[in-house]
C-alpha cells in the first residue's frame, strides 16, 4: 500500500501530473513573496513542505487553488491551465480540496450540511445521496455520531476532521493542507494526524505545509524546505532528515527536532 | 510537615459534584442586593420610583378611568357636572375609526381591503413563524402570489368585476401598511444588491452602488419624496408617469434601500474572511457562495440593525403625507379637527391612538427580532 513512487519521472505524461508549477512570481505590493518556484507533483504524490513562518509556504499553497493571485508565472493543475477565467479556476477548485489552519467550517450549518453543501450545489447531487456520502466519509474521520451538531459545539480536533471530511465529500483529486494542526490543542493533533495518515494511505495526491515532522517522516514522498519566498532543499524524507544537504535545512532542522 | 504532605498530593475519591446554593437572604436579600445597595443605589431607585408613581396614575386616569368610550358628537367629551375633568374622548376615535382604517376608499368596496389585510397577516404570519410548514411555499406566496392579488383587491380589476378605486381615495391604516410593507420588502433585497455591489471588485458597480447610497443617504426623505412626485414628471411625459401613491412608494422604498445597504455592509465586513475562502476553495461560484455562505451569516450578525431600519422605515411612512398621501397619522390630523367634536381633548386622544398603533407594529417588530436573535444564539451555542 505504501509503494513510494519517489522522484516523479521526467519523461511522465501531462495526464499524469497532478500539479505542475513553472517558474511563478508573486509580490505583495513591493515584496518578493515566491521567487522562482518551479514544481511537479506527480499523481498519488505526498509532499510536505515546511519552513518558517513567513517563508510563503501558505501563499503557494494558496495559488494552487487561486485563492491568490500571482503576477508571473504559471500553474497547471489536473492539465487545466489556471488564467483568469472564471470557468478554469471554478473547475480546478471542483478538483482540488483544501484544509486550513483555522478550519473555517461554516458556523450557521450542521456538520452534515457542511459536508452536503458542496456536493449539493455545486455538483448538483441529489440531497439524499449528498448526505450519505456525508455520512461515510464521517464515518471514515470517525465522528458520524456528531453529523446534526453545530460547529462550534466540536472540538478543534473534531472539526478539523470534519473540515477534512467536507473537502473529502467533493471527491478531490489533490487535497491542500495549511497547516492543519498548528491551531489545535496538543491533546488533538494526533487525531487529525491519524486521519491524514489514512488519507495518505488510499492514495490522493497531498500538499500539506505543516511542521510536524513526524508526519513528514511517516508519510511524505518528498519534504521541501522553504524559506524567504523559495523553495531551499527537495528531497525525499530520509535523506532530508539524516543528510540534509543546504545549511539552512540543517538548522531549520535543529530547531525542529530539538 | 504539612506543606510537603500538600506536595506529593494523590486525589483518592472524586470531589462530590453539588447542586448550587439557594439564593442567600430570600426575597428582602434579593432587594437589598438589587435595589438598596449603596446610598447612590437607594437614591436611584428612589427617584426612578417617584418617576413612576408621578406618571402612571394620572395617565391611567386620563386614557382608561375618566375616558369618554361613547357618544355621538363633543357634547359628550366635554366638561359636565357629570364628569368634571374629562379624559380621552374615545368617543371620537370610534365615530371615525373606519375612517383612521380605509380613508375615503367606497364604503361598498371596504370588504377588499378587510381581504387584503387577512391576507398580508397569512402571509407574515407563515414567514415569521420559523417552524410553520412549507416556509419554501409561503416565500412565494408572500413574494410572488401577494403583490398582485393586493393589486387585483385594492386597486380593482374590471375584468373579473372588482370597480377600480384610484389610490387618491385610499388613505389611513390601509396606505401606513402598504407604504411600509413596499418598503421593507423592497429595500432589504435591493439593500443587499447594493451592498454586494459596494464591496464588488468591479469598479463601475462599486461607483454606481457607491455613488447611489450616499446621495440617497445624504437627501432628507422629504426631499426624495418632493423629488418622486414633482420631478419625475418632469423627465416622464405625465401621462405615462406612475400613480401619485407609486411615486411615493419608489421614493420609500429607495431612501430605505440606501440605509439597508450600509447595515447589510457592515455585516458582510463581520464575516470572517476564512468563510469567503472555505467557500471559494469547494468551488462554490460568486452567487451561491453570497447566498448559501456569506450572506446567512452576515444577515444574522445584523438582524437588530436591520429590524432597527425596519422601525425606522415604518415611522418614516408618515411623512408621505407632504406628497398629499392620507396616510395614518394625517387622517387623524385631518379628523382631530372637525368641528363637530372639537373639544379639548380630541386631539390629545388622536394622537394617543397614533401613538399606540405606531408603538404596537413597531415594539412587535423588535420583539419578534429578539426572539429570533435568540433562537440562534441558543442554536450556535
Amino acid at each position: 500500500m505504501d509503494n513510494r513512487p519517489g522522484e516523479p519521472r521526467a519523461d511522465a505524461v501531462k495526464t499524469e501530473l497532478a500539479v505542475e508549477i513553472v517558474a511563478l512570481h508573486k509580490w505583495y505590493g513591493d515584496f518578493h513573496v515566491l521567487r522562482d518556484i518551479n514544481l511537479t507533483v506527480a499523481r498519488g504524490e505526498r509532499i510536505v513542505i515546511c519552513g518558517p513562518s513567513g517563508g510563503g509556504k501558505s501563499t503557494l499553497l494558496r495559488c494552487i487553488n487561486r485563492l491568490e493571485d500571482w503576477q508571473r508565472g504559471r500553474i497547471v493543475v489536473d492539465g487545466i491551465e489556471l488564467t483568469d477565467d472564471p470557468k478554469h479556476i471554478v473547475a480546478v477548485r471542483r478538483d482540488v480540496g483544501m484544509v486550513f489552519q483555522h478550519f473555517n467550517l461554516f458556523p450557521h450549518l450542521t456538520v452534515l450540511e457542511n459536508c452536503t453543501l458542496a456536493p449539493i450545489w455545486v455538483r448538483s447531487m441529489p440531497k439524499k445521496d449528498a448526505e450519505e456520502l456525508a455520512m461515510r466519509f464521517l464515518a471514515r474521520v470517525k465522528i458520524p455520531e456528531q453529523a446534526q451538531k453545530y460547529p462550534a459545539r466540536l472540538s478543534g480536533g473534531q472539526q478539523q476532521r470534519v473540515a477534512i471530511a467536507r473537502a473529502l465529500c467533493m471527491n478531490p483529486n489533490i487535497m491542500l493542507f495549511d497547516e492543519p494542526t498548528s491551531a489545535l490543542d496538543p491533546e488533538m493533533v494526533k487525531e487529525v494526524l491519524d486521519t491524514m495518515v489514512e488519507l495518505a494511505a488510499d492514495g490522493i495526491t497531498m500538499l500539506v505545509v505543516s511542521h510536524e515532522m513526524g508526519f513528514a517522516r511517516q508519510v511524505a514522498n518528498r519534504i521541501i524546505l522553504m524559506d524567504d519566498g523559495q523553495f531551499v532543499e527537495i528531497n525525499e524524507p530520509k535523506a532530508f532528515f539524516d543528510h540534509p544537504q543546504h545549511e539552512r535545512t540543517r538548522l531549520f532542522l535543529q530547531q525542529v527536532l530539538r | 510537615m504539612a506543606a510537603i504532605a500538600d506536595m506529593d498530593y494523590l486525589r483518592e475519591a472524586p470531589a462530590e459534584r453539588l447542586p448550587p446554593p439557594a439564593m442567600p437572604g430570600g426575597i428582602f436579600g434579593w432587594l437589598r442586593k438589587n435595589l438598596f445597595s449603596s446610598p447612590g443605589n437607594i437614591a436611584l431607585t428612589l427617584i426612578c420610583i417617584l418617576f413612576i408613581a408621578w406618571i402612571v396614575p394620572p395617565l391611567i386616569r386620563f386614557l382608561v378611568l375618566d375616558a369618554v368610550w361613547s357618544g355621538n358628537d363633543r357634547q359628550a367629551c366635554l366638561a359636565s357636572p357629570a364628569l368634571l375633568e374629562p379624559g380621552a374622548c374615545w368617543a371620537f376615535i370610534r365615530v371615525w375609526w373606519s375612517y383612521f382604517v380605509y380613508g375615503f376608499y367606497p364604503i361598498g368596496a371596504r370588504w377588499r381591503v378587510d381581504l387584503f389585510f387577512l391576507a398580508l397577516a397569512f402571509g407574515i404570519a407563515w414567514l415569521a413563524w420559523l417552524s410553520a410548514p412549507r416556509r419554501d411555499i409561503g416565500a412565494v406566496y408572500f413574494f410572488i402570489v401577494l403583490p398582485v392579488l393586493s393589486y387585483v383587491l385594492l386597486s380593482g380589476a374590471p375584468l373579473i368585476g372588482l370597480a377600480t378605486v384610484s389610490t387618491s381615495l385610499w388613505g389611513g391604516i390601509l396606505v401606513t401598511i402598504v407604504v411600509a410593507t413596499v418598503g421593507i420588502v423592497v429595500a432589504l433585497p435591493l439593500g443587499i444588491l447594493l451592498a454586494l455591489g459596494r464591496r464588488s471588485h468591479m469598479p463601475v458597480t462599486r461607483l454606481s452602488s457607491i455613488t447611489f447610497i450616499e446621495f440617497v443617504r445624504g437627501v432628507p426623505l422629504i426631499t426624495v419624496l418632493f423629488m418622486a412626485s414633482v420631478m419625475l414628471p418632469l423627465f416622464v411625459p405625465e401621462r405615462y408617469a406612475p400613480d401619485k401613491l407609486v411615486r411615493a412608494l419608489i421614493g420609500v422604498a429607495l431612501f430605505a434601500s440606501a440605509y439597508m445597504a450600509e447595515v447589510v455592509r457592515g455585516g458582510l465586513a463581520a464575516v470572517p474572511r476564512g468563510q469567503y475562502e472555505a467557500a471559494q476553495a469547494l468551488g462554490l461560484p460568486y452567487w451561491r457562495m453570497m447566498a448559501l455562505v456569506i450572506l446567512p451569516q452576515a444577515l444574522r450578525v445584523t438582524l437588530p440593525n436591520i429590524v432597527n431600519t425596519f422601525i425606522g422605515l415604518f415611522k418614516d411612512t408618515t411623512l408621505v403625507f407632504v406628497v398629499g398621501i392620507f396616510d395614518f397619522l394625517r387622517t387623524i390630523e385631518a379628523a382631530r379637527v372637525d368641528p363637530k367634536w372639537a373639544t379639548p381633548n380630541t386631539s390629545v386622544s388622536g394622537y394617543a391612538v397614533a401613538a399606540l398603533f405606531y408603538f404596537i407594529c413597531c415594539y412587535g417588530m423588535s420583539r419578534y427580532a429578539r426572539n429570533v436573535e435568540l433562537r440562534l444564539a441558543r442554536r450556535r451555542r
